[in-house]
């Protein structure tokens, strides 16, 4: 009675319609899916664990506190403090790094950023993709150069983990105009890393989980409490629909 | 003045009668609730005057409760927006509701003014009604660039930068007139502190006195409706209007329903997707502002990007600059553009309809242009598009004249549930 349905999706179409070309991969498709669930406690725990022992030498994580982990992590604060602060943290504390910005900027070319919300920035997909995509490249002052970040001043950290890779092209010389046009088509794996790579994957995806999580601790409560929020409202709904009804009868 | 018949003899009713002996509060809520006449044949469209209140008083609250944790200092302002969202309780819920309240507040209007313009709300006498609305709509404009710029993050801070500069396009005082309002050389802290002052305490006040002048002349003439009917040519033997009902309670009890509907949509979003896609909380602005870094693509929030595609469908910068604002100043005319004899598009020819829904998809279309990168061909859309934009307004004094009309009944058309 009082809504009518092409007004309504006409309504909803605005609200919601804004969102239509959001998903649209950049870098010509190379994006992969991270399939990270924060819902999954122990993925968070493994990549609580790989940031602060793989990320946090550079990499700080500064509006997130030690003893927020414990809540959200499931960890009682003596697993946190052996397992996760090394260097006399207290558990209020904010996950920074000791690395001053002005030497780090000297090594490096520019300083590491800070983690916290680089999930909401770049996307999971992005970071997960990301730490996948080191490749050699002589031609870096790290040795490694990444394809979704052409130029990263990052060295391959993980090196180790997932040994080195070399990016492979399907090239196509242009002699007219004195090039090469070249399409990436893959990776090759050059030099085996400590893990499988599909451990590897399990280890980026445990890490970008948990910056997942820490870019926007309260995500899951969020949800859980909309839940809530819409049962309530679907109440309210019908309460008030019936009211409506019941004063407008009198209207003529 | 006096109490009602419930409260009569009671100490309550000796209490309102106290207080209407000293201030009209029961005339007051006759004038604008239990005796203020409204048609009764509302449709959906409606309810958007009633929910952009809602909306505002939510900004005002949330607003409040926001400031009593951020910090407006270039240092801290990022960081203190963590705080609010990590280490203040609520803070999070807080902060969604004012962010996604912000869009929100832009849908509804827009929805709002679209209903005014589909059955001639603006047409005599309710030509201030249309002014005071549209003056709402600036201020709601400058209160929303504003407050984009406190987060303090890059989308922000180069957002401020594209739209503050915009002003150095007009000749001879341009450049010193962007000077002044940044405060600085260049957007800095100082702009920040000029624009937390403006976006907490100059533009909330002006907002809250034009919204009061918008229902009081509202109240004046009464509200239109759907049929373009004025319901007061027919009062019945109390002198009410014969197709009038009181506000309160049927149309309080009524746009309940519709604020329900709408706190159900506004939880979808600020529970399950509070960035909306990148459209609501942009991407870029989860870095903090960096002076020497811009975003990839610079875009202005969707509610503004209408306009922005104009601006940039024009070559010339000072040409697109003043096209944008025509675009905006444009509405303030449109009841002395309307020359047509009915209100409501019901009683309409195909030559309004077609301009109308032309004019309804060009907006759509340009506002997702000026989400777009301007590509040559994006940009060329976007200039037929603003070229339809515009005819809307300068043609309609020939069209609303040449339309052919049809008769317009003597009362509302309402078929009772």
């Amino acid at each position: 009675m009082l809504i009518k349905k092409p007004v309504l999706t006409f309504a909803l179409g605005l609200m919601l319609g804004a969102a239509l070309p959001a998903g649209a991969a950049e870098h010509g498709g190379l994006l992969q899916s991270a399939h990270n669930d924060v819902g999954n406690v122990a993925s968070l725990q493994r990549g609580a664990r790989n940031f602060v022992n793989y990320c946090m030498g550079c990499h700080s994580a500064k509006y997130v506190r030690y003893n927020r982990l414990e809540q959200d992590l499931g960890l009682s604060e003596d697993q946190v403090m052996k397992n996760l602060m090394f260097t006399g943290e207290r558990p209020h504390d904010t996950m920074t790094v000791s690395m001053r910005p002005g030497d780090a900027a000297h090594w490096f070319g520019r300083t590491p950023p800070d983690l916290s919300l680089i999930a909401r920035a770049r996307g999971t997909d992005w970071l997960y993709t990301f730490l996948k995509s080191f490749y050699l490249d002589p031609s870096r002052p790290t040795g490694v150069n990444n394809t979704m970040l052409p130029g990263a001043s990052m060295p391959h950290v993980l090196w180790e983990l997932q040994g080195y890779q070399k990016a492979v092209y399907k090239g196509e010389s242009d002699a007219e105009h004195n090039a090469v046009h070249k399409e990436f088509e893959g990776f090759e794996l050059v030099q085996k890393g400590s893990l499988t790579p599909h451990e590897y994957d399990q280890f980026v995806r445990d890490t970008v989980n948990f910056l997942d999580y820490i870019g926007e601790p309260m995500q899951l409560k969020r949800q859980s409490l909309g839940l809530k929020v819409l049962a309530f409202l679907a109440v309210f709904f019908l309460l008030a629909y019936f009211l409506k009804k019941e004063y407008w009868k009198d209207v003529k | 003045m006096s109490a009602t018949e419930t409260t009569k003899g009671t100490r309550l009713g000796a209490l309102v009668d106290w207080i209407d002996a000293r201030f009209p509060m029961t005339r007051f809520m006759k004038e604008h609730a239990s005796e203020y006449y409204a048609p009764k044949n509302f449709n959906f469209w409606y309810y958007f005057g009633s929910l952009a209140l809602v909306v505002l008083v939510l900004q005002i609250v949330t607003g409040i409760f926001l400031t009593m944790n951020y910090k407006p200092s270039a240092e801290h302002a990022f960081a203190s927006v963590e705080y609010i969202m990590r280490d203040v309780d609520w803070g999070w819920l807080i902060r969604y509701m004012h962010s996604t309240g912000a869009s929100a507040f832009f849908i509804v209007v827009y929805l709002h003014m679209f209903r005014g313009i589909m059955y001639g709300s603006y047409k005599n006498p309710r030509e201030l009604v249309w002014i005071f609305g549209m003056l709402i709509y600036l201020c709601l404009m400058a209160e929303a660039f504003f407050g984009y710029l406190l987060p303090w993050g890059n989308m922000s801070y180069w957002g401020a930068q594209v739209i503050v500069s915009l002003f150095g396009a007009i000749p001879g005082i341009g450049e010193s007139l962007v000077e002044w309002i940044r405060g600085d050389y260049y957007i800095s802290d100082i702009t920040l502190n000029r624009f937390f002052a403006l976006h907490v305490v100059a533009l909330p006040i002006a907002l809250i006195f034009l919204v009061i002048a918008h229902i009081f002349a509202l109240h004046e003439v009464g509200s239109n409706n759907p049929d373009g009917v004025e319901i007061k040519k027919v009062k019945g033997p109390d002198g009410h209007p014969v197709d009038g009902i009181p506000f309160h309670p049927y149309y309080t009890v009524k746009d309940l329903v519709g604020f329900v509907a709408f706190a159900a949509l506004f939880a979808c979003v600020l529970f399950f997707a509070p960035e909306m896609g990148g459209y609501f909380l942009e991407h870029a602005n989860f870095e903090p502002a960096n002076a020497l870094q811009t975003p990839e693509h610079i875009a202005p929030v969707w509610y503004f990007t209408p306009f922005y595609a104009i601006l940039r469908a024009v070559p010339n910068k000072l040409l697109g600059v003043i096209l944008m604002g025509v675009a905006v100043v444009s509405f303030f005319f449109l009841p002395w553009l309307d020359r047509a004899k009915v209100k409501s598009v019901r009683y309409r020819g195909w030559l309004y309809k077609a301009f109308l829904a032309a004019f309804a998809v060009s907006f759509l279309a340009l506002g997702y242009l000026g989400l777009q990168p301007a590509t040559p061909a994006f940009t060329n859309a976007a200039r037929i598009f603003a070229v339809i934009y515009f005819a809307f307004f300068l043609l309609m004094p020939w069209y609303t004249r040449a339309d052919q009309t049809k008769p317009v009944p003597e009362r509302v058309t309402y078929d009772a549930h």
